[in-house]
């Protein structure tokens, strides 16, 4: 029953999510929206790219930002100043963020907890100074154009091609999670211990998770770079670091709707009260993100979750769903036992 | 036929000896029991022989393989998987999460298999749900399938454990105090799963303090005081020896 409703639940707001830009298409500043849209869309996928790090293998990683700048320029590099095809540049920049997270977590992912996190955000640090300073690189605060092919000059068009990007990633995440090397990673989150006593080898169970993180924040990052047209060395600051995190808590950690509720949502209300509020916006941001952690502590759609089993404990039959994370596999089969 | 030889084995804390070159034999396909008072060693024994611990001096054999100083997982694949003296659990996931986290090990597919599905994911599934709900039976936790392991009874959390470190196929099982902490009434199911798991093949080594329960199970018992070994032998040799009444037992009640 719960799963039809699920699937009913993402259906409509996938029709939504189509028919948006349709309506908004229609007035000028409907256009402005469908933009801010898309870059939410951007930042969906980071979170959900950090999700998979942070949510399901318990590693707070602070350098996501450095990774989604990275991810940009090397795209803008390679289709602007090396003349590769737009989509054949995609790939590749994955690939290279990958590559770089893999040797960042090598050292970093040796260090535990707060030493982690602290030894990401130095290393976002350094690529900001970097990118900085090295303008042959990053084009100095002049920044980096990118021309995009004409196809994708409407801004209908990118946005509908960083939904599809949006979903395959949702559905990628999904199907590792769900998979047997979820659990290894979840067991990594919930207690490193015993899930070195049981043979699984964490050092690698992070490190995979980190690099495979970090090979979807690039995707990120392209579209970053798609959607500005226009890049400077602020792209890889920290602050893109700890916006990422703030929409993966306020949305919810180990979850798959999270991180698209979080970051689309924060993404667009920001946006919405940039001229109204000015500054004070990260005030009131700072004020949600404090009320959600104590609250719910799952973020919002853990916290929607969670009403969800407690009214369908009250009213509903008696199957009550055990947990608040994603991962149920991996078949009907296990489900059965308990049931006679 | 011995399946686990500890040599000379000795690990220091600081200026504190806790254990001392401790020499025994594990032989295979019995239940051994380690006892001793509070501090005598023994929770820092199993942490020295499942990879947790490096020991100073001496040596591990497992099956005639110097396992001495690996690294937990590795030891755990090797084929010795432990259970805590305070039981851990993946305590916010379902019972039976936990139990494919334990057969983790025996299964390869990553998550490039996960992504695209592969055969091997497939298959591999199949296989864990297999093991899965053939260990449920064996620990009798059928009823607890769904339900996060932190909010299970604390009896029935024990036996999670167990399986937990059983569904790997080990050769050898550490099980730390398996009824601590469980009421005296509540220990039956227990008991008869650690006899289970001898009749299955699987050697297991037990640490406990409850007496009556050990002298009906153990094959075979090591005594430890302030980490040496003050005795080693059949159950009833071990009770009756001086030395372990003064240190520990007080009088032989069996
Ligand atoms: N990580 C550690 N660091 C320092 N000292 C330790 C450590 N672990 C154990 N010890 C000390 O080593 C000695 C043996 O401890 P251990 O936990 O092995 O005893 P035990 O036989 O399991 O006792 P109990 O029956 O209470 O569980 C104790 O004196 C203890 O304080
Ligand atoms: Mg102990």
């Amino acid at each position: 029953m719960k799963k039809y409703a699920k699937i009913g639940l993402y259906l409509l707001v996938l029709a939504a999510a189509i028919a948006l830009p349709l309506l908004l298409n229609m007035s000028r500043k409907g256009k402005n929206h469908i933009s801010i849209l898309t870059l939410g869309m951007v930042w969906a996928i980071a979170a959900l790219s950090l999700n998979l790090i942070l949510g399901y293998t318990g590693q707070a990683s602070l350098a996501h930002g450095a990774f989604m700048g990275i991810g940009a320029y090397c795209f803008a590099i390679l289709f602007e100043r090396v003349g590769i095809n737009f989509w054949l540049a995609v790939p590749i920049t994955c690939l290279v963020t990958a590559l770089i997270g893999f040797l960042v977590g090598l050292p970093s992912l040796r260090t535990k907890g707060p030493y982690f996190a602290i030894f990401t955000l130095c290393f976002n640090v350094i690529v900001l100074v970097v990118f900085f300073n090295w303008t042959w690189l990053s084009g100095g605060v002049q920044g980096q154009a990118i021309t995009l092919p004409s196809y994708l000059s409407q801004r209908w068009v990118r946005y509908y091609v960083v939904l599809f990007f949006l979903i395959l990633v949702m559905l990628i995440e999904r199907q590792i999670v769900k998979s047997l090397a979820g659990p290894s990673l979840i067991a990594v989150r919930s207690n490193e211990n015993l899930a070195e006593a049981v043979g699984i080898r964490t050092f690698r169970e992070k490190l995979i998770a980190f690099t495979a993180s970090c090979f979807l924040v690039g995707l990120a990052g392209v579209f970053f770079a798609m959607e500005q047209q226009h890049l400077s060395p602020e792209a890889t600051s920290y602050l893109a670091s700890f916006y990422i995190l703030i929409y993966l808590l306020i949305g919810g950690v180990a979850t798959l709707g999270g991180p698209v509720v979080g970051a689309v949502g924060l993404y667009w209300l920001l946006s919405r009260f940039e001229k109204s509020l000015g500054d004070f916006r990260y005030l009131i941001f700072g004020l949600i993100l404090i009320f959600v952690i104590i609250y719910f502590p799952m973020g919002v759609v853990g916290g929607i979750k969670k009403l969800w089993e407690w009214a369908k404990e009250r009213w509903g039959g008696k199957e009550v769903p055990s947990d608040t994370l994603a991962y149920r596999g991996p078949d009907e089969e296990v489900r059965g036992v308990s049931s006679d | 036929m011995t399946l686990l030889r500890i040599e000379g084995l000795t690990k220091r804390f600081g200026g504190l000896v806790a254990i001392n070159k401790l020499d025994f034999d594990i032989p295979a396909g019995t239940i051994t029991a380690i006892i001793g008072p509070n501090g005598a060693g023994k929770t820092t024994l199993f942490n020295v022989i499942g990879g947790a611990m490096r020991p100073d001096e001496g040596r591990v054999t497992l099956d005639d393989k110097d396992i001495t100083g690996w690294r937990a997982h590795n030891v755990a694949r090797e084929g010795i998987s432990r259970t805590f003296q305070t039981t851990a659990l993946f305590e916010e996931l379902p019972t039976w999460v936990n139990l494919v986290i334990g057969y983790r090990m025996r299964t390869r597919s990553g998550i490039l298999d996960g992504v695209f599905h592969t055969p091997r994911s497939v298959r591999e599934r199949k296989d864990t749900s297999q093991r899965v709900l053939e260990t449920l039976a064996f620990t009798g936790l059928g009823d607890y399938a769904d339900k996060p392991a932190g909010s299970i009874p604390q009896e029935a959390q024990k036996r999670l454990a167990i399986g937990v470190a059983l569904i790997g196929r080990p050769k050898l099982v550490l099980l730390d105090e398996p009824t601590g902490g469980v009421g005296l009434g509540e220990t039956d199911e227990i008991i008869s799963l650690i006899e289970k798991i001898r009749d299955s093949g699987v050697t297991a080594c037990v640490i406990e303090h409850k007496m009556r329960m050990i002298m009906h199970l153990a094959d075979h018992i090591v005594a430890l005081n302030f980490g040496v070994k003050i005795a080693d032998g059949n159950p009833q040799a071990v009770c009756e020896n001086p030395g372990v009444i003064e240190a520990y037992l007080g009088e032989c009640i069996a």
